[in-house]
């Protein structure tokens, strides 16, 4: 059955589409077979902190399109992330040896009488404004909790738009209050890419679709040894660049919980086939990930190749690492599969993984199917985690778990949490390029930042020992999932 | 004329999260959508302070609690965080979704003080302000609903005790250091200031001496004004308006010579006190005149200000009056309400005996760059504004000092610009970076 349909203009949200959820606390392989059971339900917290949102998500991969402009439909203060977007985008075009540019995002600034006569009018007077300054390519129009709320028809103003300006005028749903999983805007993002921008294929091309952030270039190297071309989306593309992604020869994604909607959309609506398998994190899934890619490229000969000769490279290094890193404790936090993903590279290093606070999970992605599913693959391969917690960013149980773990060393994926390891004293590694890990030479790559951070001690030792906690010594003895209600975990036992 | 933004430069109603984070062991309790303190976090404020950014307390709102309400949601957040958060002050701020569907947050907030919890509650919808309407409220509410209550004493005035309310907490990224400034100078010239916010301060306890000042002063151009209303009306405390921020030895001395006359403090103490802070300042002025005057590769010789009302009209004076650099357009981006704007006009209007500068109004920051970017003066010019002005100061070879949010190119920890200190750390900075840009 498919779950892209390209009639609608808002994608239904994880939790109604996958059967996603936010709260689990319990082992991995208890969380894998309740979710192969059909049998996973949210547990809700009774006390919480604050989170993302759909529309910082949607944001996030629209507003680096090199040149659109983006029309955030909402008040003032939704428009808080447009800096710090607009910083990652002009960081990424540096890297990326690209000519500066300023984003071009744009509020509606919706006030207090506009929440009783609606906006419409200030979004058409915003679109046009937009288009006359930034004279883009293509708009895309993010909507707010405010806009959603009044019941603004954003959907009938973006077509019309669409037809004055000559130019697509895309509407992106992502109400925050809509879901408790912020990745949900992703989806969000992307539904209004394939419904709106892409075209239907006129030929086949070698290149290769890559749904990224805007991490470093890892893939047009091995790519262009099998004769492909890597074709990064979504961050810094053009609009016609993605009008052809249709076209591709198949379609990677750095992440699932990123790509999954899009990955599967291209398949299902354009047959442009997904790699599906475990992500190229670890050997055992960077084996089975360049196979899954020699199959589908038509190239497993070449593949088998390349990874005899990586692994070659590789392995005596690696194994000096393991010998440094044996016995090393580690705590664990960051997004769904890029979590898995790095617990299968720790793992892979001889770390011994005491716990993860992942952000979310889903039981299925959009393929449906189960290869994908990298938590699966990585229990299956390095055997369970215990203390696995499914927690949407809620410091205060991350705080507890560390002060009772207390590992040797805690990894975040995610801003606002290492700083809870480290006024523990505990060093904290953020990695913020998801491509620094990716393959055989990111287990050396990752080995290397490990071996940095453990021996980088004196910044944390001391910021311990002056720090104040803001969490009450009652709350520091209680379990830590005393505020996680509901049944999650009832079936896996 | 529609009111968009580009490039905004302040937050909406809510935003006042970072006001409260400000108050020293203070903790937001946010009811709104899952995604807005992050958010605000991510424009106002490098760091979470004791308790800001991830730590924030929130309902994260969803979809149930916006077609059934959001009040038990809200009433189990509270009590996890009266039960987790180790804080002296708890203050529950609404969002866009609980204020437009009307959750009663007033009475789940009553239920709680009724239960002698210091936690009070304010209704900052997003679209219902912005953060610098806002902080108004929120000092309105923790006066009302804290302070009323459990100040020790209300009559006893305590000679010589002054409440400072300044420029907003983090919308102000050098809040920290204008305060600790402020602070230093009123203690030169014999009083004792509560300054309510940041590390100068002592938190609740201080706020709750708020009634006994002998009188309030408010350095701004117009946010606090109501805090120093309320509190005249309520506690019969008269209030010291300076309307911008003083900057350098001629505002900084004009600031203290009228809060003395305005004041019981001994005016030859506070003479001297002058005095001698003028003979330090204008030593370094002196002692680098000959920089100014003969740099000959080019100093920047206009200005532009994109800043709020306070820091513009205070930095304009400064830098006309005592670097000898020359206003261009001036713009001011904090939506100044109506009632206020003649009055910063006339500050312009006489900016020095012989100079009038232009000023316009306006939030939206796009705008503003193509203004500028249509009227390119000839002169090498200084803009003094913020992380958006980046490709704007390049495109036009000028000298960028970001000074309003987003700062973003800069960290700040107590570095501040008001004052005799602070005259002389913005001269350090600007030609900081103005020689920062020769090989």
């Amino acid at each position: 059955m498919s779950k892209v349909n390209l009639n609608a203009s808002e994608v239904q949200v994880r939790e109604q589409r996958l059967g996603s959820i936010t709260g689990f606390a319990g082992t991995a392989a208890g969380l894998v077979s309740c979710s192969n059971a059909g049998g996973l339900q949210d547990a809700s917290r009774s006390f919480s902190q604050c989170m993302g949102c759909s529309s910082g998500n949607a944001f996030c991969q629209l507003s680096m399109i090199t040149d659109a402009a983006m029309v955030n439909h909402a008040p003032v203060g939704c428009a808080g992330d447009f800096f710090g977007f607009n910083f990652v985008y002009r960081v990424g075009q540096m890297e990326r040896k690209l000519p500066a540019a300023i984003g071009r995002y744009f509020n509606t600034n919706i006030e207090e009488m506009d929440t009783i006569f609606g906006a419409v009018r200030k979004l058409e007077d915003t679109i046009k404004l937009a288009f006359e300054r930034a004279k883009p390519n293509a708009i895309f129009v993010t909507t707010s909790c405010a806009s959603g709320i009044i019941g603004d028809d954003v959907e009938s103003v973006t077509n019309r738009m669409t037809k004055e300006l000559g130019i697509p005028v895309v509407s992106c749903f992502c109400e925050g209050f809509k879901s408790k999983i912020w990745t949900s805007g992703f989806d969000s993002a992307y539904h209004s890419i394939v419904r709106k921008i892409v075209k239907p294929p006129e030929k086949k091309t070698n290149k290769v679709n890559i749904i990224n952030f805007w991490g470093s270039d890892v893939f047009s190297g091995l790519l262009n040894k099998l004769g492909y071309e890597a074709d990064y989306i979504v961050p810094f593309s053009t609009v016609a660049q993605l009008e052809k992604i249709s076209e591709a020869a198949a379609t990677i994604q750095i992440c699932p919980t990123l790509g999954t909607y899009l990955g599967a959309a291209l398949e299902q609506v354009y047959g442009v086939p997904e790699i599906k398998a475990p992500l190229a994190y670890g050997l055992a899934g960077t084996d089975a990930w360049m196979r899954e890619l020699g199959r589908v490229l038509n190239r497993e000969q070449e593949v088998e190749e390349i990874i005899r000769e990586e692994k070659a490279a590789v392995l005596p290094k690696l194994e000096e690492y393991r010998a440094k890193l044996a016995g090393t404790t580690c705590y664990l936090t960051a997004g769904s599969a890029h979590g898995h993903a790095l617990i299968a590279l720790l793992r892979e290093l001889g770390i011994d993984v005491q716990g993860a606070a992942i952000f979310h999970h889903d039981p299925v992605y959009d393929n449906g199917d189960p290869a994908a599913d990298m938590l699966d693959h990585t229990v299956k391969t390095y055997g369970d985690i215990q203390n696995y917690n499914v927690c949407n960013k809620q410091a205060y149980e991350l705080v507890n778990i560390l002060n009772r773990v207390r590992p040797d060393l805690m990894i975040a994926r995610h801003g606002g949490m290492t700083l809870w390891g480290a006024k523990l004293g505990i060093p904290t590694l953020l990695i913020g390029d998801e491509h620094f890990s990716w393959g055989y030479q990111g287990l050396l790559n990752y080995a290397e930042r490990i071996l940095e951070t453990l021996d980088n001690k004196e910044f944390v030792t001391n910021l311990a020992k002056h720090s104040s906690m803001p969490y009450t010594k009652w709350w520091m003895e209680q379990n830590p999932y005393t505020f996680l209600g509901g049944n999650s975990h009832v079936k896996a036992y | 004329m529609s009111k968009l933004i580009e490039q905004p430069r302040y937050s909406c109603a809510l935003g006042v999260q970072q006001s409260v984070i400000a108050i020293n062991r203070a903790v937001p309790i946010v009811h709104a959508g899952p995604g807005c303190s992050t958010k605000i976090h991510s424009l106002l404020g490098q760091g979470e302070g004791y308790a800001g950014g991830s730590t924030i307390p929130c309902t994260n709102s969803s979809e149930s609690e916006i077609v059934f309400g959001g009040e038990r949601k809200l009433r189990g957040v509270i009590e996890g965080a009266l039960k987790v958060i180790d804080a002296d002050l708890y203050v529950v701020l609404t969002g866009c979704t609980s204020d437009i569907v009307g959750d009663d947050v007033g009475q789940v907030t009553r239920d709680f003080q009724d239960l002698g919890k210091p936690i009070v509650y304010a209704e900052t919808g997003g679209f219902k302000s912005n953060n610098y309407v806002s902080h108004d409220l929120i000092i309105k509410a923790v006066i009302e609903q804290f302070v009323d209550k459990y100040a020790p004493s209300k009559d006893e005035k305590i000679p010589g005790l002054v409440n400072l309310f300044a420029t907003i907490p983090y919308q102000d990224p050098y809040w920290i250091g204008n305060l600790q400034e402020l602070k230093r100078l009123l203690e030169g010239i014999g009083l004792k200031a509560n300054v309510l916010f940041g590390p100068e301060s002592g938190g609740a306890p201080e706020w709750l001496t708020i009634p006994q000042a002998e009188f309030n002063i408010v350095v701004s151009a117009w946010p606090g004004l109501k805090s120093a209303e309320l509190l005249q009306r309520k506690y019969d405390t008269p209030f010291y308006h300076f309307p911008y921020l003083p900057v350098g030895g001629i505002e900084s001395s004009r600031f203290l010579r009228g809060v003395t006359d305005f004041s019981s403090v001994n005016r030859e103490q506070a003479e001297a006190f002058i005095l001698s802070e003028e003979k330090k300042f204008y030593s370094h002025i002196e002692r680098t005149a000959d920089f100014m005057l003969e740099f000959r590769y080019g100093l920047p010789r206009v200005f532009y200000t994109i800043l709020d009302a306070t820091y513009a009209v205070g930095f304009a004076k400064y830098l006309l009056n005592e670097l000898g650099i020359l206003p261009a357009e001036q713009y001011i981006v904090d939506n100044t309400p109506e009632e206020y704007r003649e009055s910063i006009r006339e500050q312009f209007r006489t900016i020095s005996e012989r100079r009038s500068a232009s000023v316009e109004f306006t939030e939206d920051g796009g705008g503003i760059q193509e203004d500028i970017r249509k009227n390119q003066l000839k002169q090498r010019s200084l803009i003094l504004g913020s992380g958006w002005e980046r490709d704007l100061a390049n495109e036009i070879g000028a000298d960028l000092l970001p000074v309003s949010v987003p700062v973003t190119y800069r960290l700040i920890l107590n570095c501040g610009y008001a004052g005799y200190n602070g005259g002389l750390r913005l001269v350090e900075d600007i030609y900081d970076r103005v020689l920062g840009t020769y090989r």
